[in-house]
């Protein structure tokens, strides 16, 4: 029975990572494709709005990888062997981004280190979540073969092909959609709350074309996405969840609302980590040689997986009530942390 | 050997980033505490001043462990595929803590004059508290590598696994202690040093002095009760991986009134140390309590399981004295606290706590060298080769350079970082500071 606590852990922190690690990202993609003018601003308002979380908003990736490894040593140990190589970008990527956003908020002295700071911390904030899609879309993408022969086959086909890269930008471009209807709500300013929603606006539009190629990459390497998301009830009605939601989501936006966009734009995630996990489940990485890794059959002891469970159900006690105190209270009057940050 | 080199060299850049980042919250709640009761100013400069570094260190420690605890996979595949759901009890509690303490950061550094004043500082003691419980945690899972329990290995199969056995394992309260102190006392000595310096200076005196006294009254009592969790801690080597005492001491011959081995260089050949001082029968009153029962020599362990004997016997050697020295200043600064006030502006007293800044670390280091070195060629004591352990993938040689020159950066950055910090402390304290 734990095990599916623990399998829901498990979801729960893929789906966190990638709404607050994603917004979290897509700040970076935001800042990247913002005018010079406006860059100091559009970074202003990030930094109030991302500032006390964003150590938080990473450890749910912390989360998820202990899991795995804890509890799923197998399906660890085969994506560590076989996808090596992007995991090690990725690794790079969060190296970079945590480092770089830290000495930019606590060097004390402001000058062009501010630059090399900022360019560090856009790049990375892209090229991270993009690697982090291809492992995703590898892991489902039956490239991963632990029979294969030589180098290229088993550490660099394995993740480089169209679709597993589609998904890499299909990410990329959900993280920047994500951050610009967060900073829509984070602006009293009328021209920067438009400025935000144009960006939603480019980068809903992005996540389409990417979204798009990413069913066409699928079709053109042999892999039967459509059927995976079109071909049973629940992925028919989740598409059509977020569908409809995004609708409504953009009327509201018109209409002005800050909060609820935000809960739609989650829902809108949700529903589409939904659609790609469940007909795949509880198979997590799907072999070349037809076979899979399941959550299910290749499961750590059964005594592993009790405790994993419990101390994740207690973690979560002590976890859940702070971090949301954490949120809510700096929701309540975000204009302090500007004056604190920049008083000294 | 890339492989073992890259993970040798992420976990000692590792070991510093987060014992700083694991120790200085301490330092930092003892200066809030005191600017919350007296209300002095400078204190509340240096608390904000130690909050900075306390967050530069947290983030640095913070993705320096995230890459670790992916690169234990991408490193070590075999090992992880077995060892995960036996030694990972710790792991998934140190999740907790460490995201309890990120949480508690950012309501620390967020919340001046945001919150009740007290809640405040509570916050700032979570820091430290979920810091050191993290800290404790993962070296209880290092503990399970030299002393695993919790499951019983059959024909290669780990069967009737039971993780809270192997987090409790035998090494992992002495491993924990020995790790916990030397943490203190490193930082302590290297926070103590940089502010010495500045006092040495003459730049702002008021400031860098009480924060110059703190840091080292957390050293000096951590580095006065080090060599007693240091005996606990050789007492537990000793039972559990002799190969590993021995290799420490260079102690080739199994004989009784087994002598301790200071200094000397280890003639592996002919199974002799020279030039070193030998202290008749103190080896086996250390370990055995009595002078006449022989230790383990290297001479019982069958040359395949031994690990390399000179590397072990120098790092060993070097914490014991870095160790002794650290010991020898914390009796002075005791000396200068309670008899002799005046030391404290006395360039020599200031001298010495400058020259002993990097002393700590180096020390963690070299204990470090001595349990990872001493251990091998086992990864999991007694039961899986390193070599047995490490990923297939060709091509590690490169992963190793760019993780060298990745972490190099960083630890340049940091400094770099850290230095503005200290130079900028004039404008950005110096206005409001009275002097106390």
């Amino acid at each position: 029975m734990m095990i599916y606590v623990v399998i829901v852990f498990l979801w729960v922190a893929l789906l966190l990572y990638l709404v607050m690690g994603g917004a979290d990202f897509g700040a970076g993609i935001i800042e990247m494709f913002t005018s010079n003018k406006n860059k100091s601003r559009t970074r202003r308002i990030m930094y109030n709005a991302i500032g006390p979380i964003w150590e938080a908003n990473h450890m749910w990736l912390i989360i998820a990888i202990v899991i795995l490894f804890v509890g799923f040593p197998v399906i660890y140990a085969t994506m560590s062997t076989y996808l090596h190589i992007p995991l090690t970008v990725m690794l790079m990527g969060i190296i970079a981004r945590g480092t770089a956003l830290a000495f930019r908020n606590y060097d004390a002295v402001h000058d062009n280190m501010q630059k090399v700071y900022n360019k560090i911390f856009v790049y990375s904030s892209f090229i991270t979540p993009l690697f982090l899609g291809i492992i995703a879309g590898s892991a489902v993408s039956g490239r991963v073969d632990p029979q294969a022969t030589n180098f290229m086959d088993a550490y660099v086909y394995s993740w480089l092909n169209w679709f597993s890269v589609a998904i890499g930008f299909f990410t990329v471009a959900l993280c920047g959609f994500l951050a610009a209807i967060y900073l829509i709500g984070e602006t009293h300013d009328d021209a920067e709350r438009k400025s935000f929603i144009r960006k939603a606006k480019i980068m809903n539009v992005a996540a389409v074309v990417a979204g798009s190629v990413v069913f066409i990459a699928s079709i053109k390497e042999n892999i039967p996405l459509v059927q995976w998301v079109f071909g049973n009830f629940i992925g028919i009605a989740a598409v059509s969840a977020a569908s409809v939601s995004l609708i409504v989501m953009w009327y509201l936006i018109a209409k002005g609302k800050r909060f609820i966009i935000r809960v739609l734009a989650g829902f809108q995630m949700t529903m589409i980590l939904l659609t790609t996990t469940y007909k795949h489940y509880p198979n997590i990485i799907i072999l070349k040689n037809g076979g899979h890794l399941s959550l299910i059959d290749d499961q750590g002891a059964e005594k592993t997986i009790q405790s994993l469970g419990i101390a994740l159900l207690v973690g979560s006690i002590f976890i859940l009530p702070a971090l949301f105190y954490l949120v809510w209270s700096f929701q309540q009057k975000p204009e302090q942390v500007d004056n604190e940050m920049h008083g000294h | 050997m890339a492989a073992r080199s890259q993970m040798a060299l992420s976990l000692g850049f590792h070991i510093i980033f987060s014992c700083i980042g694991m120790v200085m919250p301490f330092f930092m709640a003892v200066s809030h505490f005191i600017w919350l009761k007296t209300g002095n100013p400078v204190y509340q400069n240096v608390t904000k001043a130690w909050s900075k570094g306390v967050a530069i260190f947290f983030a640095t420690g913070a993705v320096s462990g995230t890459v670790l605890s992916f690169e234990l996979g991408l490193l070590w595949p075999t090992f992880m595929k077995h060892a995960g759901p036996i030694f990972g009890m710790p792991f998934s509690l140190e999740g907790t803590a460490f995201f309890i303490e990120a949480i508690a950061l950012g309501f620390f550094l967020y919340g001046w004059n945001r919150f009740n004043r007290w809640f405040h500082w509570f916050t700032g003691v979570v820091v430290g508290v979920s810091g050191l419980i993290s800290g404790i945690l993962v070296v209880a899972a290092n503990a399970w590598m030299n002393s695993p329990s919790g499951f019983d290995f059959v024909d290669g199969k780990y069967l009737n696994i039971d993780p809270i056995k192997a987090m409790f394992n035998p090494a992992w309260f002495s491993q924990a202690l020995h790790m916990s102190v030397a943490a203190f006392a490193a930082t302590g000595f290297a926070v103590a040093g940089v502010h010495a310096l500045m006092i040495m200076r003459k730049r702002n005196i008021s400031f860098h002095m009480p924060a110059f006294k703190i840091a080292a009254v957390f050293g000096v009592v951590a580095a006065i009760l080090q060599p007693l969790s240091g005996d606990i801690s050789a007492k537990m080597v000793a039972k559990r991986q002799p190969a590993k005492l021995a290799a420490m001491e260079a102690h080739f011959k199994t004989e009784p009134y087994s002598p301790l081995i200071i200094g000397g260089i280890p003639d592996v050949k002919n199974k002799k140390v020279d030039y070193a001082i030998e202290l008749p029968g103190m080896l086996s009153f250390m370990v055995h309590d009595d002078f006449k029962t022989p230790v383990t020599g290297l001479d019982q362990i069958p040359e395949k399981d031994q690990p390399p004997i000179a590397v072990t016997h120098y790092a060993f050697q070097l914490m014991v004295a870095l160790g002794m020295l650290m010991m020898a200043l914390g009796i002075i600064y005791l000396i200068a606290v309670f008899k002799k006030k005046n030391w404290f502006d006395k360039r020599w007293f200031l001298k010495l706590f400058i020259w002993a800044t990097p002393i700590g670390f180096i020390a963690v280091e070299a204990g470090w060298t001595v349990t990872e070195v001493g251990r091998q060629p086992w990864i999991i004591q007694g039961v899986m080769r390193t070599a047995d352990a490490v990923t297939p993938m060709p091509g590690i040689g490169y992963s190793f350079y760019l993780f060298t020159a990745v972490y190099f950066t960083l630890s340049l950055a940091v400094i770099f970082l850290l230095y503005r910090q200290i130079k900028m402390v004039p404008e950005i304290y110096d206005t409001k500071t009275v002097a106390p």
